[in-house]
């Protein structure tokens, strides 16, 4: 784990060639933690990758976490390795959630444009998100920097719904291709999966 | 998950069409030699192999969303079945996650015991791989020999635990109950008899020409490679690569133990074998010194917030059954914070990530499961390799499903 003036360092080398892309640094839980703006997520890890001093050439760890009340509403994790001085770094890109209008619950209307006072048309499964049309959030795909990260993000992609743009193949992994709903985000309710037996594999399946 | 099954057929025309000609053959989810429920679709020219897609999904459990349903101490179980087959692992990766959230100190028998029942866990993984693989490679004998052995690790388990497999026994704060007496002789027996008994695996396995020129030069992958695809544990050892998390970074006891990293030369079928069947012996060894050098005192953690008291307590002190049932009932609260621990399975990195909003329920669980991450390295393995090598590679990689689909 670099230290904090170690951090702050690489807040700047970062800073300096890519302003804004470094939102903030801290320190977690004996983990040092660059928060950062995911338009830049590929300048960062490329740059934490490649150049001379720092060597973070060894994604451990690529996963999705939804931090519901709290704006911006998601983050990707990139858990970054040295293997040769035994260093981890958290990389976290903050990601707002595009569905969500200007008032918090409120979500669902696409760029806000809804008429005030028109009701939505009724979701056809209202325990679940995830309908077409849906906006997503996106970030940049890493594989092309860690060929690691390409079963990780279509995971974060199956489960919260998150775009990685430029991924070769961002299909559902673990569940199935015409599964509806992104179910680890937190507003998805346990238990609103309706079981199909022979009998009600019609009305479900 | 689903993807059609169609045979892709090049137009036949002259003599050498039959070569080239390309089937897409399914193989699973329910197969032998997948270990487990895995679908894989394969590209096959001949009996060379073009392409392979591993399809997974079909045991995903969503333990990962129950998880945020229960509360930390109720988390344990369920993640033990994830990989059902090293189960003390997951439970020490979460335990340790939680512990290093709340800064909560675990006694230094504990971690003792926490490294014994971890390392005998690895031999008993270990075991079960090198039993079903030498089946797959057509050792059945193999099999019978390992799971005798893995027979008395799971009586082991049952003995201290109670239970012989996902048994619950490490706790935020330590483990659960104490070695009960005679654990020590019964264990000693087994520690004297394992390195023995590798040897007699080895016996069987290593003069055996069937076996070696199956696996000799077969899914050879770079480290190079291989570092790219995030892939960990005996398979990145075995191409050469000394990266052992128990040597790297510091955590239970075992900074204080003497033991050796096996690796391999080739990164082939073979030195993953060697790998592995080395890790037994090494492992041997850790249980040992872990045992000898087992100190006294308590087994878990002396905190009332995140600990159950003593039992004896509960008839004669208030304040323990208040602190009882309150942990019984709400479980504890865990501080807002987030945290990322990784620990050296039998199969590579294993990490968990825990995010904590303040409230008695995790917001988050993940695993990072070495064998998902280790599957990606599947297709490398057995490309432009036969179809029988590939089956092999695929016993080699030793994928656990339930931690794939989780």
């Amino acid at each position: 784990m670099p230290d904090a003036p170690g951090l702050e360092l690489i807040r700047g080398e970062i800073e300096a060639a890519h302003p804004g892309a470094v939102l903030d640094t801290g320190f977690a839980q004996e983990r040092a933690v660059l928060s950062i703006d995911p338009a830049h997520v590929l300048a960062v890890l490329g740059w934490l990758r490649d150049a001379p001093g720092q060597g973070y050439r060894f994604l451990s760890s690529l996963h999705a976490a939804d931090y519901l009340p709290a704006t911006p509403r998601f983050a990707v994790h990139y858990e970054l390795l040295n293997r040769d001085r035994v260093e981890r770094l958290r990389v976290k890109a903050l990601l707002a959630d595009p569905a969500a209008g200007p008032v918090m619950g409120v979500g669902g209307s696409a760029g806000g444009a809804a008429a005030p006072f028109s009701t939505p048309p009724p979701p056809r499964h209202p325990q679940r998100n995830g309908e077409e049309g849906q906006p997503l959030p996106e970030i940049d795909s890493c594989v092309e920097l860690f060929p690691t990260a390409e079963f990780q993000e279509r995971e974060a992609f199956d489960f919260f719904g998150i775009v990685f743009k430029g991924h070769p193949n961002l299909t559902r992994i673990l569940l199935p291709e015409d599964y509806v709903g992104w179910p680890q985000r937190r507003d998805f309710p346990i238990g609103g999966e309706p079981v199909t037996f022979t009998y009600n594999e019609r009305a479900y399946g | 998950m689903a993807e059609s099954l169609k045979v892709n057929r090049s137009p036949a025309t002259g003599p050498a069409a039959e070569r080239s000609e390309v089937m897409t053959v399914n193989i699973g989810p329910h197969h032998p030699a997948t270990h487990g429920v895995l679908r894989l679709v394969v590209d096959l020219e001949g009996e060379v192999v073009k392409d392979v897609r591993p399809i997974i999904g079909y045991v995903h459990t969503g333990i990962e969303k129950s998880c945020e349903d229960k509360s930390y101490w109720k988390v344990i179980p369920f993640v033990e079945r994830m990989d059902y087959v090293s189960y003390f692992f997951q439970m020490e990766a979460f335990c340790g996650a939680v512990e290093r959230l709340i800064e909560l100190e675990i006694p230094e028998r504990a971690k003792h015991l926490r490294v014994i029942f971890l390392e005998l866990n690895r031999i008993h993984s270990h075991l079960v791989w090198l039993g079903t693989t030498a089946l797959d490679l057509g050792a059945i004998s193999m099999l019978w020999y390992c799971f005798r052995e893995r027979e008395r690790i799971l009586d082991l388990f049952e003995m201290a635990a109670g239970q012989r497999m996902h048994t619950r026994y490490f706790q935020v704060g330590g483990v659960i109950e104490d070695i009960p007496l005679g654990f020590e002789a019964k264990l000693r027996e087994f520690i004297r008899e394992m390195p023995v008994r590798v040897e007699q695996y080895q016996a069987l396995l290593d003069r055996n020409e069937v076996f070696l020129s199956r696996t000799k030069g077969t899914g050879v992958v770079s480290r190079e490679r291989l570092l790219e695809l995030g892939v960990t544990g005996p398979l990145l050892r075995a191409a050469g690569e000394p990266w052992d998390l128990r040597k790297a970074f510091d955590y239970l006891a075992y900074p204080k133990f003497d033991f050796k990293v096996p690796v391999g030369t080739v990164g082939d079928n073979y030195d993953r074998y060697r790998v592995r069947v080395a890790e037994m012996v090494e492992s041997t060894r850790i249980v040992e010194q872990a045992l000898d050098g087992l100190p006294e005192g308590p087994f878990i953690a002396d905190d009332r917030k995140y600990v159950l008291p003593p039992r004896s307590e509960l008839s004669t002190s208030m304040e323990s059954l208040i602190h009882h049932f309150k942990l019984v009932t709400e479980g504890y609260r865990v501080g807002p914070g987030e945290i990322y621990y990784a620990i050296e399975s039998p199969r590579g990195e294993l990490g968990c990530f825990v995010l904590a909003d303040g409230s008695a329920k995790p917001a988050r669980v993940h695993f990072r499961d070495p064998s998902f991450v280790n599957l990606q390295a599947f297709r490398d393995m057995s490309l432009d390799g036969y179809i029988a090598d590939m089956i092999c590679s695929l016993g080699m990689l030793d994928p656990i499903l339930g931690g794939v689909d989780r």
